[in-house]
């Protein structure tokens, strides 16, 4: 689990032994791997990039090719503990449809994402007058996949306007834990874990 | 008792065996089968608790020669790039099973074989299959053999269709499922294709309602332009514009300039479904190509669930995982995804993956590295868990 990106890290830790899990955008498998390995959690994966769901099931995993904005409608309501959603939100189409597809499946849902009103991303726009690009969000306002930025305090609008339940949020920056005191300006990401 | 079976020293495996099984194997239609003749191969050797058998279940218009020369056109097993030693089904560690569907005409009872009743061809008499019979037949094979439970079933297209059928006519049998390029059910279009073939079969004036065994006079045109009409379901246009174009047969130059404005095989795709046509008759029944397209067009795995898919595979214990390609318009990805749909709602194990092939249905029998990965992922994550 050392390898882990530190948003799957915490999500990760906190995610019960034997759990059910549904990682959407899973990648290369890596968070279901060290679950499946560490926790003996049943994980099953959804997966955008064929590449990277043929890399997951080369690692013995369950993980289907799909996109979380039209494929969740065919999981079963309540099937799973967790559903998971790292870094992945802000490159949705529907990203309010999807939190709702998440925790239908899932009793729980972590949600992990790059915080853009971060004050590096402030000042970068501040200064340079140009869409930000940093490390989090390396790619150009042309060609990004992440067509929906949201920052910390727009996801806790959301989750109050929804009525969901908060059980959990996590700040980092630079990869490590942040406080939550000014999250919103000093973390550069964001874990929650919501309830209906 | 000793701890391991040696296989190549028990007669029930091994190379081109036939076996001919008292059955009755009651079939779909009512009637019941008895004897079954089975003719299949096993590579490998069967470990000593039984568990790394592995079947692998031929398409519409193969056998059982998945990885071992054909007796008649002396080419190489269908399936030798994923089926082999080094491969991702490997007779070094996997104990390999590949039978001859029945209805077939490799060895298999079917339309040529002998009717005990008459004492000649069954032809036309043979009764109707269904993918399920098949798949018990194989049952049939596995209990003689001496194997309850198989590590996996794999197959491509018709293959397909058995694989994934195994785990819902035999929960407690089968491990882990490998569909390829296959559907739960048939298709208008794909019925259609396959009427089309069967009428080329039985305007055949040497057709003769099947009856044709005793002077050897087959219906080989008819059979040809079956052929010739499926061959060309299991290509894409991409494939067909790259690899033939509007290119003329022998003669060089764009175009029309070498037309022979007549009806020769002026273009080279013409001349390669010829070939199809022609080189397909010498190795296959016409009456039992009329037999296997049947029982495809008669497969709805959900038909006895009330045509809720999902309610076949409920409470399945068995890993699933499903390949498609891109291109291929015969059992496009579109059904794939509804048997994972399925899959999902009754809470199976399941991985699919689309992959990117420009030669259409036919892409699982070719070169292939990704779904090598894939298989051989899958196979293996089989082996730890």
């Amino acid at each position: 689990m050392t390898t882990l990106r530190p948003d799957l890290q915490i999500i990760a830790e906190n995610v019960s032994h034997g759990a059910r899990v549904l990682d959407v955008g899973c990648g290369d498998g890596a968070l279901m791997a060290a679950l499946r390995d560490g926790r003996q959690v049943r994980a099953r994966g959804l997966e955008l990039n064929p590449g990277n769901v043929s890399a997951a099931v080369t690692r013995g995993l369950s993980v289907i090719q799909g996109d979380a904005d039209t494929d969740l409608a065919d999981y079963p309501s309540d099937s799973v503990d967790y559903a998971i959603l790292s870094q992945t939100l802000q490159t949705t189409r529907a990203p309010h449809l999807v939190l709702e597809e998440l925790l239908r499946i899932g009793r729980q849902a972590f949600v992990s994402f790059p915080n853009f009103a971060h004050w590096r991303i402030r000042a970068s726009l501040l200064t340079r007058g140009r869409m930000p690009v940093t490390r989090l969000l390396p790619e150009n306002w042309y060609n990004t996949p992440n067509i929906h930025h949201v920052s910390i305090d727009d996801f806790r609008d959301l989750i109050a306007q929804r009525g969901w339940t908060c059980d959990g949020e996590w700040f980092l920056s630079g990869g490590k834990p942040t406080s939550r005191g000014l999250a919103n300006l000093l973390a550069e990401h964001a874990v929650f874990l919501l309830r209906r | 008792m000793a701890s391991a079976i040696a296989p190549h020293s028990d007669e029930r495996f091994g190379l081109d065996r036939r076996i001919t099984l008292l059955g009755p194997l009651p079939l779909d239609c009512g009637a019941a089968l008895a004897p079954v003749q089975i003719a299949y191969e096993t590579y490998g050797s069967l470990n000593a608790d039984k568990s790394n058998a592995v079947l692998i279940c031929h398409a519409l218009t193969g056998d059982q020669y998945v990885a071992s020369t054909h007796p008649i056109t002396g080419k190489p097993g269908w399936w030798q790039r994923l089926v082999g030693q080094g491969k991702p089904v490997d007779p070094d560690r996997d104990f390999i099973i590949c039978a001859n569907v029945i209805g077939s005409c490799m060895g298999s009872s079917g339309p040529a074989t002998i009717n005990p009743a008459t004492g000649e061809a069954w032809g036309m008499d043979f009764p109707v299959l269904s993918i399920a019979d098949m798949v018990r037949a194989q049952a049939l094979l596995l209990d003689y053999l001496g194997i309850g439970t198989l590590a996996a079933v794999i197959g491509g297209s018709m293959g397909g269709m058995q694989a994934l059928s195994w785990p819902v006519l035999y929960p407690d049998r089968v491990r882990a499922a490998l569909i390829i390029a296959s559907t739960a059910r048939h298709s208008a279009q794909n019925i259609a294709f396959h009427e089309v073939g069967r009428q080329a079969i039985m305007a055949d004036p040497r057709w003769r309602k099947g009856a044709y065994y005793a002077d050897g006079e087959v219906p080989a045109s008819g059979l040809a332009v079956a052929r010739m009409a499926a061959h060309i379901t299991y290509l894409s246009e991409a494939g067909l514009t790259e690899k033939f174009g509007r290119r003329l047969q022998d003669k060089s130059g764009a175009d029309c300039d070498g037309s022979s404005f007549g009806f020769d095989a002026d273009f080279q795709i013409q001349s390669y479904l010829r070939h199809q046509g022609i080189s397909f008759v010498d190795r296959f029944d016409a009456n039992s190509y009329l037999y296997i397209t049947r029982a495809m067009d008669y497969f709805d795995l959900a038909q006895p669930y009330d045509g809720v898919l999902a309610n076949a595979f409920m409470g399945t214990k068995t890993r699933f995982c499903l390949i498609s390609f891109d291109t291929d318009w015969l059992y496009p990805t579109a059904e794939s995804r509804r048997i994972v749909h399925a899959l999902n709602a009754a809470g199976a194990e399941v991985s699919f993956v689309e992959l990117s092939s420009p030669f259409g249905h036919d892409a699982f029998l070719l070169e292939c590295p990704e779904m090598n990965r894939i298989v051989d992922g899958f196979l293996r994550a089989g082996s730890n868990a």
